[in-house]
């Protein structure tokens, strides 16, 4: 290509070329080395001069009436500053996520093992500590609400909720339910079409997010009454609006700023210490910083939903589906916190990427006396794919077909309408996705004249040399919603700056994202280098005193506050460019920022940014919302009420050992439209993290909670993969764009957490036969020993 | 609370004796696990690191004397020649960073019947002592068949402290096997230790984490010492044959007691016992037979 030489002695082709940072490069997060070496300052770090330390005392018991609680022996041990109860509350006592049911402090009643009933502020927490070991409280103790059973017959069981302080949309011990009729629903008739009929009950075990940065933060109280708490959390914004009314301030006298978050996905999309160590700051008129230890953190944030699913799918001999049924049961603890949209998704979601005639679906979450479950990963959409798929492959079974063909077959694709009556108008590659995991290359197989332990079920404790292991192969697509739904504009801000700082052009981007290892920083600074084309950008610490971000959670940050950034961004060089056309006298429409200065596609380099600039700085801020949704109807679940959809698919390979029932996963493929990667490399991170997020719900992530009570709150029995558990996970990136998106980009995160789960147990049904209905799959499932 | 840090073995002693409550501290991979979850407030902790003698091991008289604080990371690279039940238990010990701090001491002070090395150590003999000893009366050799007596407990007295273990060297192969539910850092489901001592015409077992105490299985080891005494196996290496190797299968797992828990179940326990001992024995007579054979 001929190149010609311009003004500023640089060639157009080397300008246009941009910045290898922009998007679409892989530049390195700033926070991975730090993390790496031990170095980077999580909100547990906190530290404040003259700082008190706050712990919550917490139900032994899931359900129990409060006699009396008597906090003074408490108050007289020395260092103690503060012992409070709900009493002490000076504004209003309750929060939530969406609905307000949740009290800041137990109220005459426990709900769920682990509630918090008091909180105390003392000098050292090993004070703090003794002072919640001496607060003395007398329970009535009650029969826990657990089951299914128990949780729709309250008029015999009891009330989680008494009606008169229900404060959700159901009623009894439902917190929330979505019908879904789409065709002629499911009837006596429409069965009578199918030729095949398969059904089964599924069950999902209750699922942690597993952060490893506990819950923590600083409060520290201010001169004009007000509050500053520095916090590890997904929302800043919701944060303070929950917050601000229960301290009885006005929500600008509450300031929050992120503090160093290690991992979230979706456990602190809900308060856990915020309220508590304001409360004891506002009242000692000390900083407070509370850190929960392991065990206070698994009773400290909502889990993912347990389910407990019925589906039942008709077709005809050839494969095509004629109907599909559905009933999915969450159970959502003692509090409402998310499991309305939880709820909201499994309904519209719930019959995954296939394009069905006629659809029957209900949802709903329990209130009940098991923990409290929320935001996790996936969100609704994880529980409803492991049902769906499995059906998938007995469907498949039952017709004597390949299952990805099965479900080629029935793929959804850009155009068709969802069971919502939801057009599908940007691409929906389904079955391309399926057939891309179909055609990578399979590992090879088990070389047992080569053996290395570290390959096989049990690794390293030398279960097998090869004794029992059957290897499987397993498929599964999946389907995710991105964004906020149902009419919720989850809007987002971001305001840039651009300035000369000692003689280059620096961008500066704030907004109040939760950078809780996503790598939003990183595409950030990508962003404004590819609008700007500047090389040189910070980004300010995320704070309440720009406008919300939203949440860092469905998917959504790239899009929506990434979405911000572009547009607050195109803003300031739209200004520059401006003063430009008013200083030089510009006519040309083909200018643009790039390599630092104001460029011309025809007459090319106008002048630098640096001279143009001089001493003044444009600072713009923008919000941007995504098209609007709306609610589901409440009886068919008919609307426009997703604001994108995104797909991964997944080929599984396990080695099993059938006698020991011990599994190892070899390979994990996926295949995922992104739209577009602004960072590759991050990208194909996210789609590994997800997987292996779902692998360990696969095979081992499960809280057990039994008649209401934590049993395993430690990282020695809720276990997650390590390492030795992490297959080599191959991942295929297609980038089809959005029109509707910034960048035509695809929210990436949650899909594949969707999606692996069921091509896992999949290929362990392939290696073993069992049917198995249940996640995780547990050693006793696989050797008959439950 | 006290924090005692003895710079000798006698001052250790005499610590122990003046503070009889207080925890023996080493790697601290188990002690500060507990102290961090509020399971234990001890009223004093004792730090044995500065003492030297408890992270040297050597081999006099075919029997290796193994410090207490000796970390499993040196026991994988330094002993499992002579140690190879040992070293495969120390393989499956938490993570690389647990392995290069915590030592058999621990194991054996805390008593848990979890702990990974109770196995192998009851499998490799009936002449594996350990060594403790008190300020008032010195030094004893508690033999391990002696050592654990409930659970959580061993047959120490309060003002003893474990200096090392007296292990002999292996004279066969030797087999460890542990169940987890995922593949590393893994507390054991249940473990099985097994070996050969052909010298002696014995088999060693051990059981982790399938009853109170970590135990032997007698009634499989005697099962086994008649088979192989009685069809002159020892000296032909001849094939076990799959009855016997399904026989002592099920009396080791029947020589469990183990129960219900959040790692499992007491059926799957039992069973994967049986798969564990079939797959260990098979394994060492394997690797005997092969040695014998080329012996000959």
């Amino acid at each position: 290509m001929s190149t010609r030489t311009i003004a500023g002695q640089k060639n157009l082709q080397d300008i246009r070329t941009g910045s290898k940072d922009g998007i679409g490069g892989s530049p390195l997060r700033p926070d991975g080395t730090l993390k790496v070496k031990g170095e980077f300052a999580y909100s547990s770090d906190l530290w404040h001069e003259d700082m008190l330390w706050g712990m919550a005392l917490r139900s032994p018991h899931p359900r129990a009436n409060i006699l009396s609680v008597d906090i003074s022996e408490a108050l007289k041990l020395p260092g103690v500053y503060a012992v409070l109860t709900h009493e002490d509350i000076p504004g209003t006592k309750f929060y939530g996520l969406e609905i307000q049911d949740q009290p800041a402090l137990a109220i005459d009643k426990v709900r769920y093992h682990g509630e918090a009933i008091a909180i105390v502020a003392a000098d050292h927490p090993e004070t703090a500590r003794r002072a919640v070991k001496k607060i003395k409280v007398e329970y009535e103790v009650l029969t826990p609400i657990t089951t299914e059973e128990q949780c729709l017959n309250p008029e015999v069981y009891g009330y989680v909720h008494e009606p008169h302080e229900f404060k959700s949309h159901g009623s009894g011990n439902i917190c929330h339910s979505q019908k879904l009729v789409h065709g002629g629903g499911v009837t006596d008739e429409i069965r009578a079409l199918a030729d095949v009929i398969v059904s089964g009950d599924y069950e999902v075990g209750m699922q942690d997010q597993a952060f490893l940065g506990p819950e923590s933060g600083l409060a520290v109280p201010a001169e004009d009454g007000g509050m500053d708490l520095y916090v590890a959390t997904q929302w800043l914004h919701v944060d303070r609006q929950q917050v601000a009314p229960v301290l009885g301030i006005p929500e600008e006298k509450l300031r929050l700023t992120l503090a160093g978050v290690g991992g979230a996905f979706g456990g602190r999309e809900d308060l856990s210490m915020q309220i508590h160590a304001c409360l004891l700051a506002q009242r000692t008129g000390k900083p407070v910083k509370i850190v929960y230890a392991r065990d206070e953190s698994f009773f400290g944030h909502v889990h993912r939903h347990p389910a407990k699913m019925y589906y039942e799918h008709g077709a005809t001999r050839d494969g095509k589906l004629v109907y599909a049924d559905a009933r999915i049961v969450l159970d959502g603890g003692a509090y409402a916190s998310a499991s309305p949209a939880v709820v909201g998704n499994a309904a519209s979601l719930g019959h995954g990427p296939y394009n069905i005639p006629n659809v029957r679906m209900e949802a709903i979450a329990l209130y009940s006396n098991n923990p409290s479950c929320g935001a996790m990963r996936g969100f609704g959409a994880v529980q409803a794919c492991f049902g769906y798929e499995t059906q998938m492959d007995k469907l498949a079974a039952e017709l004597g077909m390949d299952p990805v063909e099965l479900r080629q077959l029935n793929a959804m694709a850009e155009g068709d309408s969802m069971p919502t009556g939801q057009v599908i108008d940007s691409p929906a590659p389904v079955a391309e996705l399926l057939q891309r995991v179909k055609d990578m290359p399979l590992p090879p197989p088990l070389d047992l004249t080569n053996l290395d332990v570290r390959t096989l079920p049990g690794a390293l404790s030398n279960t097998t040399h090869g004794e029992g292991v059957v290897r499987g192969i397993g498929y599964s697509v999946g389907i995710k919603n991105v964004g906020f739904s149902e009419g919720f504009d989850d809007y987002s801000t971001a305001r840039v700056r651009l300035e000369v700082i000692g003689g280059e052009p620096v961008a500066m981007v704030h907004t109040a994202m939760a950078e809780v290892g996503q790598g939003g920083i990183t595409v950030h600074a990508q962003i404004a280098r590819t609008e700007l084309g500047v090389e040189q950008v910070t980004i300010h610490p995320a704070n309440t005193e720009v406008g919300s971000a939203g949440s860092t959670s469905a998917s959504r940050q790239t899009y929506m506050t990434g979405g911000a950034v572009k547009y607050a961004a195109e803003a300031v060089a739209q200004a520059l460019i401006a003063k430009g056309r008013k200083r030089y006298g510009w006519t040309h429409n083909d200018l643009s920022l790039n390599g630092g200065k104001v460029v011309s596609e025809s007459a090319g380099v106008l002048v630098s940014m640096v001279d143009l600039l001089g001493d003044d700085a444009i600072d713009l801020t923008r919000e941007h919302h995504h098209r609007p949704t709306v609610p589901f109807d409440k009886e068919t679940g008919q609307g426009f009420g997703h604001v994108q959809y995104t797909f991964c698919a997944n080929r599984a390979v396990v080695d099993v050992d059938v006698e020991l029932g011990l599994v190892k996963v070899v390979e994990l493929t996926a295949a995922q439209d992104v739209g577009k990667a602004l960072n590759p490399l991050s990208v194909v991170g996210q789609i590994q993290g997800g997987c292996t997020q779902a692998l360990g719900l696969a095979v081992m992530e499960e809280i057990i909670v039994k008649d209401g009570k934590v049993r395993n709150a430690s990282f020695t029995d809720y276990l997650i993969p390590t390492i030795l558990d992490v297959p080599p996970i191959p991942v295929d990136v297609l980038e089809l764009p959005d029109p509707n998106a910034p960048y035509g980009l695809r929210g990436v995160g949650e899909a594949p957490t969707v999606s692996a789960t069921p091509s896992i147990v999949a290929a362990i049904r392939a290696a073993t036969g069992l049917a198995l209905n249940r996640v995780p799959v547990r050693p006793e499932h696989l050797t008959g020993t439950l | 609370m006290e924090f005692l840090r003895p710079a000798t073995w006698d001052e250790a002693l005499a610590a122990k004796a003046e503070f009889p409550t207080a925890l023996p501290i080493s790697g601290g991979t188990d002690v500060m696990v507990e102290m961090n979850f509020d399971v234990h407030r001890p009223s004093a902790i004792l730090d044995l690191n500065r003492i030297t003698e408890l992270r040297q091991w050597e081999i006099t008289d075919g029997v290796v004397r193994l410090g207490a604080s000796v970390p499993y990371a040196r026991i994988i690279n330094e002993l499992s020649e002579p140690l190879p039940g040992l070293a495969l238990a120390a393989h499956t010990v938490g993570s690389p960073q647990i392995r290069n701090r915590g030592g058999v001491g621990g194991n054996l002070g805390g008593a848990s019947p979890a702990g990974d090395a109770h196995p192998a150590l009851l499998a490799a003999g009936r002449d594996v002592f350990v060594e403790v000893a008190s300020a008032a009366r010195g030094t004893r050799l508690i033999a391990i068949d002696d050592f654990y007596v409930g659970v959580k407990r061993n047959s120490m007295e309060k003002d003893e402290l474990i200096l090392r273990v007296h292990i002999p060297v292996a004279d066969g192969p030797q087999q460890f096997s542990k169940i987890g539910t995922r593949n590393a850092m893994v507390i054991a489901v249940c473990a099985f230790g097994f070996a050969l001592h052909p010298k002696n015409g014995t088999v060693g077992t051990g059981i982790g984490s399938a009853a109170p105490t970590p135990r032997r299985a007698v009634a499989a080891e005697e099962f086994l010492q008649g088979v192989l005494a009685e069809r002159g196996l020892w000296e032909s290496g001849d094939l076990l044959g799959a009855e016997v190797i399904q026989q002592f299968g099920e009396l080791v797992k029947a020589a469990a007691s183990p129960i219900d828990d959040v790692r499992g179940t007491a059926d799957y326990r039992r069973h994967s016992l049986a798969v564990m001992a079939r797959r260990t024995l098979t394994w060492t007579w394997n690797d005997y037979s092969k040695q014998i054979r080329s012996a000959a």
